[in-house]
């Protein structure tokens, strides 16, 4: 496929690996920000083929690794009220709640949908007026477009029955709170190249400045990932830290304008609870008051309890890159993808999962 | 989840109101419908990247040759430093 196959090429991924290999002298700490990228790496075992001294960490890009153990929680409460239909991405039904996952309410007999689009969402609340359709809207800077869209679709429709339990989470204030960590040893980060499709680079400046750490927004094909790698590791052993792009083809400096007067047209920026990490102030998207009546949550007066995390999974030490996946001790016993303790090991795109599903990786680990 | 991937634009369907504007997207032969309100440029045969339904982006050509060409040119200017 065009502007796929190309960026698949062994020859030229191998190109890139040797020029890596030739320029790296010293030890460097890189941290790739989006799951689809941690799933990239370890899948192509991109993570075998780099110098020993550049070790990847995995960043906390998998906004279903994140949501919090409460924002579960809610969707089982809604998807449990009466004559409701709850539509969500098919990658959050497993995710544990704090008795059950939504696949399990599904079997039940909830009416649990999984959509491709919100956009589909809105379309099955025009076809049954007489229920309550309500869409998780989960995900980065990259979901939120269409998840703001959806609600604008409904308001100029005039359906009224269609709401959305806005999970959002935001990636530079992540990125920031790992930097501030004292136990931070991060020398560079890949940022996630279609949140800044979305956002642009702009919001990377002062961070990259602050902390001194190169910032390489970057794809997710595998010659993108070694580009990217090349080009922070380029920077770093000049002792530069500026940001750079690698995803050109798709990522302009100033993002996508429309894109993000959709998203401020509906969201209001909002603190957020990250699943592992704790509250990070203004890192979520929240319905802003124009748009109220779509928010799931005031719609249902949703007023549940916190809820306190497992705490056999280590999985915010992995996401701030303290520890890898392999060094938790429920890692492949007490937690499989078929029964996972906590998120990383539920999607695909979690480093915990990525790591137990490709073998390759276990040499990595050792 | 965060998946995005490019798809040319085989047709466009032009509706009165501009969150409407759609159109149908071929993944290597696989067709969906893709809303382009947030690539209001974006023409019959160009390439879209497609996240959850929504058209992101329209690829830039020339950069995407300068990935391929990324390593030559940093030979090149290697070679014009030593020299
Ligand atoms: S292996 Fe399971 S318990 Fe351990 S950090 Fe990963 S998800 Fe949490």
């Amino acid at each position: 496929m065009k502007y796929l196959s190309e960026y698949r090429d062994q020859k030229l991924a191998e190109e890139f690996i040797k020029e890596i290999h030739r320029i790296t002298t010293k030890p460097w700490t890189l941290m790739e920000i989006c799951g689809g990228q941690t799933h990239s790496l370890v899948k192509n075992g991109i993570l075998e083929m780099l110098p020993e001294k550049i070790s990847m960490v995995h960043g906390p890009g998998c906004p279903v690794c994140v949501t919090s153990l409460s924002i579960i929680d809610e969707a089982i409460y809604l998807a449990q009220q009466p004559n409701v239909i709850f539509c969500s991405f098919g990658d959050m039904l497993r995710v544990p709640g704090s008795t059950k996952n939504l696949l399990e309410l599904k079997a039940e007999g909830a009416d649990v949908r999984i959509l491709y689009s919100p956009l589909e969402a809105v379309t099955i609340a025009k076809e049954n007026l007489e229920k309550e359709i309500i869409f998780f809207a989960v995900g980065f800077e990259t979901t939120a477009p269409a998840n703001a869209l959806s609600v604008i679709h409904a308001d100029k429709l005039k359906i009224n029955n269609y709401s959305i339990l806005a999970s959002h989470v935001l990636v530079p204030p992540a990125m920031e709170a790992i930097l501030s960590d004292d136990e931070n040893k991060i020398d560079a980060f890949l940022a996630a190249g279609h949140v800044c499709t979305i956002m642009g680079m702009e919001e990377y400046f002062p961070v990259a400045k602050k902390y001194k750490t190169p910032i390489v927004v970057t794809g997710f094909e595998p010659v993108d990932l070694l580009q990217g790698i090349l080009m922070a590791v380029q920077q770093l052993e000049k002792g530069e830290y500026k940001v750079e792009n690698q995803y050109a083809r798709y990522v302009q400096r100033e993002g996508n304008k429309i894109a993000k007067e959709t998203i401020n047209k509906v969201f209001d920026v909002s603190d957020r609870i990250w699943r592992g990490i704790g509250s990070i102030p203004h890192s979520g998207y929240e319905v802003n008051d124009r748009y109220k009546k779509f928010n799931a949550r005031l719609k249902f007066k949703i007023n549940l309890p916190v809820a306190e995390e497992n705490k056999e999974c280590i999985s915010g030490d992995i996401m701030k890159g303290l520890k890898k996946p392999k060094q938790c001790k429920n890692f492949g016993t007490k937690c499989k993808p078929e029964h996972p303790l906590g998120a990383p090991m539920v999607s695909s795109e979690g480093s915990c999962a990525a790591y137990y599903h490709y073998s390759n990786a276990e040499n990595v680990l050792a | 989840m965060c998946l995005a991937i490019p798809g040319k634009i085989i047709s466009i369907i032009e509706r009165p109101d501009e969150t409407f504007r759609l159109g149908k997207v071929s993944f290597g032969g696989i067709i969906k419908e893709v809303n382009l309100c947030m690539v209001p440029e974006a023409k019959i045969d160009d390439y879209v990247l497609v996240h959850v339904g929504v058209a992101i982006s329209i690829v830039d050509e020339e950069e995407a040759k300068i990935t391929f060409d990324y390593l030559k040119q940093m030979n090149e200017i290697e070679e014009i430093k030593n020299n």
